[in-house]
């Protein structure tokens, strides 16, 4: 479904990404780990090419992504994206937040667009605050907003920038619960985060990342257990 | 003349300045719409991807911002029909009210532009991240999330440039427009008292520019009422 080959990215002179190669089949899970400065990052945002990427090639559902003529917007509607700092339209209420890219880029009335915003905010567990801004919510509660607005569009893909880096600790459960659900309804998901807990639990493949490189990829028990280069080894030790 | 004189000229002045000040009004009025609307423009200008029209929004910025308003008057009451005239061989005479709105409009576009830049730029990056990965286009995103949280930001320098302007209508005199200050001169001319009718002038554009900053601020307030962002 993701196809990307020796993807790279240069800002200025500092080469972030250095050849990335890797696939991902549909409704696999995929976490990306690595130390901060690793590209991780970059990679997800050059996914939806919120980064454009310097070389390389990326294929989404087929669509040659990194082609000049490719229709971005219409890649990105089935491409779903969530930030680290939430980034809500601080705005807009948490339905106003859901409902506006429904309704202007799928073109939904507003009254559907409102009914699939309830019924996400019910799966999300917020039916109760969906007449809130987000300034009222804690980080937990916008993160889940966040995913609902993301989910909204109905995307192929949700990508996952450490989605729970920004959250106090107590309220990191809360995001991971959603997620995990996610992706037991078979949502394909790529998700660069520091929990490795969940990188156990749901992911399907593991990638660990290091100076623009996919150092080794695997299933988790491969990764975590069972992880052959010294660079993978001397990160998990550091971080279990 | 005695300062008895003084406040009875002062009183006497006050319906001539009056209506020097509703043309004030209206002229500041219709400047500052026209500022608005070039300033909306050429402000989302001033950020586009395109380098020629960055390029071409910055000379005009630059243009009006680094020459007095009064030369740019002139240009327009009197150098531009100058002009065409000699390319043409006829008279084109200007109205002195459109000349003036126009050259105050102009003026007013390169300063609302700035405060447009900078009110977009302000908004936190992730927040047109998260507009474009949710698949919505430049303008959409601009339209439904950028723009509204700028308003919020851009109220309070758009009431400072409301009032600059309104004072700096004061330069329309020059050439002949019966604004608040031309008012005033006038009736200087047939008084010969400047101290009254000056103070009388000052009174009214200070009551002018008070009125518009307490205007602002109650906008200012209200606005912060639905103002949720960090």
């Amino acid at each position: 479904m993701i196809e990307v080959t020796d993807l790279t990215k240069v800002f200025g002179k500092l080469e972030v990404l250095k050849g990335i190669s890797t696939r991902v089949a549909e409704k696999e899970v995929v976490v990306v780990i690595g130390p901060s400065g690793s590209g991780k990052s970059t990679f997800l945002r050059c996914l939806n090419l919120l980064e454009q990427p310097t070389s390389g090639r990326i294929v989404i559902n087929n669509v040659t992504v990194t082609e000049p003529a490719t229709d971005l917007n219409k890649l990105r509607a089935e491409v779903g994206m969530v930030f680290q700092r939430f980034n809500l339209f601080p705005h807009m209420t948490a339905l106003e937040n859901i409902v506006l890219s429904p309704m202007k880029v799928r073109g939904l009335s507003r009254k559907e667009a409102e009914e699939r915003a309830s019924y996400l905010l019910e799966k999300i567990g917020l039916s109760e605050k969906a007449h809130v801004y987000p300034e009222s919510l804690s980080g937990g509660q916008q993160q889940r907003v966040a995913i609902a607005r993301a989910l909204a569009m109905q995307p192929r893909v949700m990508l996952f920038d450490e989605p729970t880096s920004a959250l106090d600790p107590e309220m990191v459960g809360e995001v991971l619960n959603v997620m995990k659900d996610l992706a037991r309804e078979g949502m394909t998901m790529i998700v660069v985060t520091h929990e490795m807990g969940f990188a156990r639990e749901v992911g399907d493949r593991v990638l660990f990342m290091d100076e623009g490189r996919i150092v080794e990829e695997g299933t988790p028990e491969q990764i975590f257990q069972a992880a052959q280069h010294e660079r993978t080894r001397s990160f998990l030790s550091k971080i279990l | 003349m005695d300062i008895a004189n003084f406040s009875e000229l002062f009183v006497r002045a006050i319906p001539q300045l009056l209506t020097g000040a509703v043309t004030t009004i209206w002229i500041t009025a219709l400047a500052v719409s026209i500022g608005v609307l070039i300033g909306l423009v050429v402000g989302l200008a001033r950020i586009s991807g395109k380098t020629w029209l960055r390029a071409l929004a910055r000379v005009y910025v630059d243009a009006i911002r680094g020459t007095p308003l009064l030369v740019q008057i002139f240009i327009i009451y009197l150098g531009i029909p100058n002009l065409l005239n000699v390319l043409l061989g006829q008279q084109f005479p200007i109205n002195v009210y459109v000349a003036g709105v126009m050259a105050c409009g102009l003026n007013s576009g390169a300063y609302v532009a700035e405060i447009v830049r900078a009110g977009i730029q302000s908004i936190d990056r992730g927040q047109t991240e998260a507009a474009r990965s949710l698949g919505m286009n430049s303008w959409q995103t601009m339209r439904y999330v950028i723009l509204p949280q700028a308003f919020k930001r851009i109220i309070p320098p758009l009431g400072n440039e409301f009032i600059a302007m309104l004072k700096d209508t004061s330069l329309l005199s020059v050439i002949g427009i019966e604004e608040l200050t031309r008012k005033g001169q006038l009736f200087i001319a047939v008084t010969f008292a400047p101290f009254p009718v000056y103070t009388g002038v000052l009174l009214m554009y200070l009551a002018m520019t008070l009125t518009i900053s307490r205007f602002v601020s109650m906008l200012e307030r209200r606005l912060a009422v639905s103002d949720r962002s960090n």
